[in-house]
């Protein structure tokens, strides 16, 4: 066959240059090395951060949005006829943040077989007395077993029992930062003052820690009737409904869902996590542009070597056509080195982009009390490696491509003249 | 004798840097077995006559004929093929492909032909070596050979398909004498015993002497 003349040629060639053919490969080698090294390491923080923070924070959560805007008294009086109404400084409405009907419509939402799980809360802002400086933060009143299902709790205890909440009336849960604040440790009792000025004294029965600054640091979780006490409320009173979901991508449209029907505010997780969101894209683009510069000089690397590779086989070109190859043989011939470049840069540069992020992912990182890492995050998805051949090959084909082309066009007439 | 190729009203125009006639109604033809040479002056057109007679130059006007079959015409690859098989080379230069050895650059006009399988193009190869007194080289890298052993591992290339033409292009102009002699022997027994035609262009009298038959060549025209 044919082809299989041309490859033997095209082989014949690399391998009589050595050197270059090794110089050639490196370049395309750096490129994928550093495309996998780059996406695995970029995409492995997206996971991380994507997981630590939808990890800890519902896919929808319905609460009453309290809106101050309202138009104002004369205008709902007096319109349209000729004049204008003027009024300085309108206060907020007093208003309710409850939900109304909250746990009918939580035990409704719960009979919804696409729902994991649905904790109604009762939320409120406290500062937290032990000694002299009252320390912010927040009571989260809930049922600590639906919370457990949505949140994995119980895995986040640190010290402590978690269901030892649910027999304790005046019990919380606190964040591991938050008691460290304080030097409180399990037993220990801690006062809370709400803004209403309701006070309350509460017993440390667990200590958790979920690695999330801004939860550890302000948040205690308790038994929603012990909130309602705090509160001075009735046992129906919650705040707050938040909701997983089995499927994570049908958020947008159950949020939507849940607004109509029930009236109140439901953010679903990409909503209120839209700055995360943007900084994953932004990473992503980064990395993409990185990566396409590297495998577009590459490319030049291959160009060049093949323009040089033809320069100097010209008069192999001329006698090769004059004893009978065609135009497409000729392509074939120089176009199969570059692949064979390609190839050979790919792998070596899989293997190398391997390398350098296996040790990547087990060097040593501190990420601060933010994130609950010990090593760099990387995450090795095969689909990376696939990723990376294909790119690399099709890179060299197009170098490739324009040098052989212009081979087949060589006059042999010119040259075997001399 | 059959002609092998016949040649009609041949007209070639240069036209850098000007338009330029290089070659006037050329009208000629080749027989079977015949052993022919061109002859001339630096300028009067032999060389571009050989290479339009090759196939390789296509830009002319007038008829080219090989075995009745009309060349002009055809495109650029059915013409590689048509070289292939009835068209064998040699140049003043030996164009040897350098990475390979003896044996391989025998062999690529025939594997390129594809119409024997790589044992039998092998064995013919080796035959065609031996043919020119290389056997011993074959396995020698190509840019090893001295100048005129190069020379003779291009005719066995030449010869590779059993082209029904040969065509040299001052094949002896490298060479010293007893080289250049023994090529021409080489050629010569070709034509008489294979029935080959041969057409060379040369500057050397001696070799044009012993031709079967010598076209002078003069501003484009043959004078005789």
């Amino acid at each position: 066959m044919s082809i299989k003349l041309n490859i033997n040629i095209a082989k014949t060639h690399l391998f009589a240059k050595k050197k270059q053919t090794i110089v050639a490969s490196l370049g395309v080698t750096f490129g994928i090395a550093m495309f996998i090294v780059m996406i695995s390491f970029m995409t492995g923080v997206n996971k991380l951060l994507e997981d630590t923070t939808l990890n800890n924070s519902p896919h929808i959560r319905i609460y009453h949005d309290i809106d101050n805007k309202r138009a104002n008294v004369l205008d709902q009086i007096y319109t349209n006829d000729g004049h204008w109404n003027v009024v300085h400084h309108q206060k907020p409405k007093q208003e309710q943040v409850n939900l109304k009907n909250g746990m009918l419509i939580a035990k409704q939402i719960a009979n919804d077989p696409n729902v994991l799980g649905v904790s109604p809360q009762l939320t409120t802002q406290v500062f937290y007395n032990y000694g002299p400086t009252p320390i912010p933060g927040q009571v989260v009143g809930v049922d600590i077993l639906q919370e457990d299902k949505l949140y994995q709790i119980r895995d986040k205890m640190k010290l402590g029992n978690m269901d030892d909440l649910l027999s304790s009336r005046d019990g919380i849960l606190m964040g591991k930062g938050l008691a460290d604040k304080m030097n409180l440790t399990l037993g220990d009792h801690v006062g809370v003052t709400t803004p209403q000025g309701n006070a309350m004294l509460l017993k440390i029965v667990g200590i958790f820690k979920t690695n999330i600054g801004a939860i550890d640091n302000l948040r205690s979780y308790a038994n929603i009737s012990t909130v309602q006490t705090i509160l001075g409320r009735d046992n129906y009173y919650i705040t707050d409904i938040q909701i997983k979901l089995k499927d994570i991508n049908l958020a947008k449209q159950y949020s939507a869902r849940y607004k109509s029907v029930y009236g109140y505010k439901a953010e679903d997780w990409e909503e209120a996590n839209a700055t995360i969101l943007a900084s994953f894209i932004i990473r992503n683009v980064l990395t993409m542009v990185v990566v396409s510069t590297l495998l577009i000089v590459a490319g030049f690397g291959i160009y060049n070597i093949m323009n040089m590779t033809i320069y100097d086989k010209m008069k192999d070109i001329a006698i090769l056509k004059a004893t009978g190859f065609e135009r497409k043989d000729i392509v074939q011939v120089f176009l199969f080195q570059a692949v064979f470049i390609g190839i050979m840069g790919g792998l070596v540069g899989l293997s190398l982009g391997f390398g350098i992020s296996y040790l990547l992912s087990i060097t040593p990182f501190d990420a601060g009390e933010f994130l609950s890492v010990d090593t760099f995050p990387v995450n090795m998805d095969p689909k990376f490696y696939v990723f990376g051949l294909l790119f690399g090959i099709l890179t060299t084909i197009f170098a490739g491509y324009f040098p052989a082309r212009k081979a087949s066009k060589i006059d042999p007439v010119n040259i075997l003249r001399g | 004798m059959d002609t092998i190729l016949e040649a009609t009203n041949v007209n070639k125009y240069f036209y850098e840097p000007e338009k330029f006639q290089v070659l006037k109604e050329i009208n000629f033809s080749v027989q079977r077995g015949e052993f022919l040479s061109i002859v001339g002056k630096s300028g009067c057109g032999k060389s571009t006559l050989l290479y339009i007679l090759s196939t390789m130059d296509t830009d002319y006007e007038g008829s080219l004929k090989m075995n009745g079959e009309e060349l002009k015409g055809k495109t650029q690859n059915e013409l590689a093929q048509f070289r292939n098989a009835h068209i064998g080379f040699v140049f003043q230069f030996h164009f040897l492909l350098p990475e390979f050895t003896v044996l391989q650059n025998v062999m690529i006009p025939g594997l390129k032909l594809n119409r024997y399988s790589k044992e039998e193009v092998e064995q013919r190869a080796m035959d065609k070596l031996n043919l020119l007194g290389l056997n011993d080289q074959a396995l020698k890298a190509a840019n090893k050979l001295s100048g005129g052993q190069q020379q003779r591992v291009a005719i066995a290339r030449a010869l590779i398909n059993d082209p029904a033409l040969i065509m040299g292009d001052e094949p002896t102009g490298n060479l010293d004498r007893a080289n250049s002699g023994l090529v021409f022997d080489i050629l010569k027994d070709l034509s008489t015993t294979q029935q080959q035609s041969i057409i060379t262009v040369t500057h050397d009298p001696e070799f044009a002497k012993n031709c079967d038959r010598v076209i002078e060549m003069s501003d484009g025209t043959i004078i005789s």
